[in-house]
């Protein structure tokens, strides 16, 4: 037992570890601005239904296609709905999409690049194989077809999106743990007869987990882009229920006459995208252990 | 050098049995009898009668899937449901339309990405620097089809410089068909270009850190010549691979942007597949896009390969 406390990574070191990339963070200001917008589009996802804003889903024929106004800040579409309510439900299919989808590729992608860079061998050179070949299939088209296989509703878009960008996951877990497995920690763990699912659990797995988090928040900038991408097309959130893509999808039709209805969404996709960008890169600055 | 290309391609093939075996699957996902899925609107016995025998649903999976990808060998893909021709021929039909589009996109992320990405390093650290930094960042969080449409809005419907839709082939009237292309090519670049600024930006700054570097500048080079002869050659080998890697995905993206500008390449084809529910078509343009990604992947090693000369001193 003593020699398993004398191999771990001491707790201290990796709570240390935590407050100093924090320390970074915070000193990082676009890092910060972009933790910030994210947070603004968090709240008003969750606060959207006691928001004093009109029913989303609410058709006026005697506001179609109004300008902003003081009636509605951001005008109406095509049908009478107000597009701030559109927006500010919209928000959380945006969201959502990109966090359950990075969920998935992360809940599926790290198990299976765990186990092939601690297993090596045949495990490997399958899981390898696998994840090469998927990666080989452009992301969005991957995603399009899994979708109009699936049939399209927000649900199949998320999984989708999530299946696509799990190679990703997988590569990159690999990868960290073939340089993490051959530490002393680990060695040691094994010595004192550890099973393979603690290690990988304990030892390995907290080990690997900054770069994940890193691309994890760069990926749902990439899965919200590809949700409102998806719904855009027709193949994510179905008609009348809100969502950036499909406000925009609808838009287009009418850019000579209602141009305001093209704009807002795309302007709330651009920012949350570069809000998840942002921290992104800012994480991945903070959690760098070349840059301590 | 050969041998190296021999290699490369034989271990394509796993990589490409796999993408089929995942292609094939897709079928597999069709909710309820998926001979009714793929013969969409159809209800007519016969047809039903004739897909079941052509892809053989009464014979075991395992069976199905070597008749389905035998065929493919062969080049038959199938047949669209919706145009009665075969897809191969729809594909080839509409490739030459997005590679023109891809090239045209290629030529635009080239010319502002490179160039941007120099300044941006010999200017580190300046307003410059981060004025660029700003654009790339602009660039890869930009949603494309947003782009696309916001351009539309302001330099057809206000400004009416460009058309806002359409194409022409560049062999009937050059003119307007770069015309109609300048628009989509310039949005699906805008992404590639803040990634080859990245790129350029940060392998410029591994070079210009470089020893042989600060020889040149003791030599009492000019910075002109220091920064075009010898920090950009050598900075160039990462983005040349880099290119030939963006121009697959260049094909991806062409999805959306031809779905805007409503152009008729492969990226619109597998969109109106996916609506016509013509899933044979939907198949055959996943395969191909694979293939062309992987050709391109292969391109970029072979690439590396012929102009790093330490590795051609390896082969």
């Amino acid at each position: 037992m003593t020699m398993i406390e004398t191999v771990t990574p001491p707790v201290t070191d990796r709570a240390s570890d935590g407050s100093r990339a924090w320390r970074k963070m915070k000193a990082n200001k676009s890092a910060l601005f972009g933790l910030f917008i994210i947070l603004f589009f968090t709240l008003l996802a969750i606060a959207a239904p006691i928001l004093p804003v009109p029913d989303p889903l609410a058709t006026s024929w005697s506001a179609i296609r109004k300008a902003p106004s003081a009636a509605h800040w951001l005008g109406t579409d095509d049908i009478g709905r107000d597009i701030l309510s559109r927006m500010i439900f919209g928000a959380r299919a945006s969201l959502m999409a990109g966090v359950f989808s990075v969920a998935i590729a992360v809940g599926i992608g790290v198990p299976f690049g765990l186990v092939a860079g601690y297993f090596g061998g045949w495990v490997d050179i399958v899981i390898s194989r696998v994840t090469e070949a998927f990666l080989a299939m452009p992301f969005l088209i991957t995603a399009i077809a899994l979708a109009a296989f699936l049939g399209p509703s927000l649900v199949n878009a998320m999984i989708a999106i999530g299946l696509s960008a799990m190679p990703i996951f997988v590569r990159l877990t690999r990868g960290q743990v073939l340089s993490v497995k051959t530490e002393d920690y680990v060695e040691g763990a094994r010595s004192v007869g550890l099973g393979h699912l603690d290690i990988m659990l304990r030892y390995i797995l907290p080990n690997v987990m900054p770069p994940i988090i890193v691309q994890a928040t760069l990926t749902i900038a990439t899965a919200i882009i590809a949700e409102a991408s998806l719904s855009f097309l027709g193949l994510g959130q179905q008609p009348p229920a809100p969502s950036w893509g499909s406000m925009l999808n609808i838009a287009k039709n009418f850019l000579s006459q209602a141009p305001w209805m093209a704009m807002w969404p795309g302007a709330a996709i651009f920012l949350v995208v570069i809000g998840f960008n942002l921290l992104g890169d800012g994480l991945r600055d903070a959690l760098d252990p070349r840059e301590a | 050098m050969f041998a190296y290309i021999g290699k490369r391609l034989l271990l394509a093939i796993p990589t490409l049995l796999i993408i089929s075996i995942f292609v094939f699957s897709l079928q597999k996902l069709l909710p309820g009898d998926p001979i009714l899925a793929l013969a969409g609107e159809e209800r007519d016995p016969q047809l039903l009668e004739f897909l079941r025998e052509k892809y053989r649903f009464n014979d075991p999976v395992v069976y199905q899937y070597f008749y389905w990808i035998g065929a493919v060998l062969r080049g038959d893909f199938g047949i669209s449901l919706r145009t009665n021709q075969p897809v191969l021929e729809l594909i080839l039909e509409k490739l030459p339309v997005t590679l023109q589009l891809a090239t045209m996109a290629m030529f635009f992320a080239l010319i502002i990405g490179i160039p941007a990405g120099i300044i941006a390093a010999v200017k580190k650290n300046t307003w410059i620097d981060y004025l660029a930094n700003l654009v790339a960042l602009t660039g890869l969080s930009i949603p494309n089809f947003w782009l696309g449409i916001m351009l539309i809005l302001l330099v057809s419907v206000n400004l009416g410089w460009l058309p806002a839709s359409g194409y022409e082939s560049l062999f009937v009237d050059p003119v307007r068909s770069l015309k109609t292309m300048i628009m989509p090519a310039f949005v699906l670049g805008n992404a590639l270009a803040a990634t080859l600024m990245r790129h350029t930006r940060s392998s410029m700054l591994t070079v210009l850190q470089a020893d042989y570097i600060r020889t040149a500048r003791a030599k009492g080079l000019s910075s002109q010549e220091v920064i075009l002869s010898h920090s950009f050659r050598n900075a160039l080998l990462p983005i040349v691979t880099l290119t030939a890697l963006l121009f697959g995905e260049l094909l991806a993206g062409a999805v959306l942007t031809e779905q805007i500008f409503t152009i008729p390449g492969f990226g619109k084809l597998i969109v109106d597949a996916v609506f016509n529910r013509d899933y044979a078509v939907v198949q055959g343009v996943v395969l191909c896009t694979a293939l062309g990604f992987i050709l391109m992947n292969l391109v970029a090693d072979v690439l590396y390969v012929l102009l790093n000369p330490r590795m051609r001193a390896a082969l």
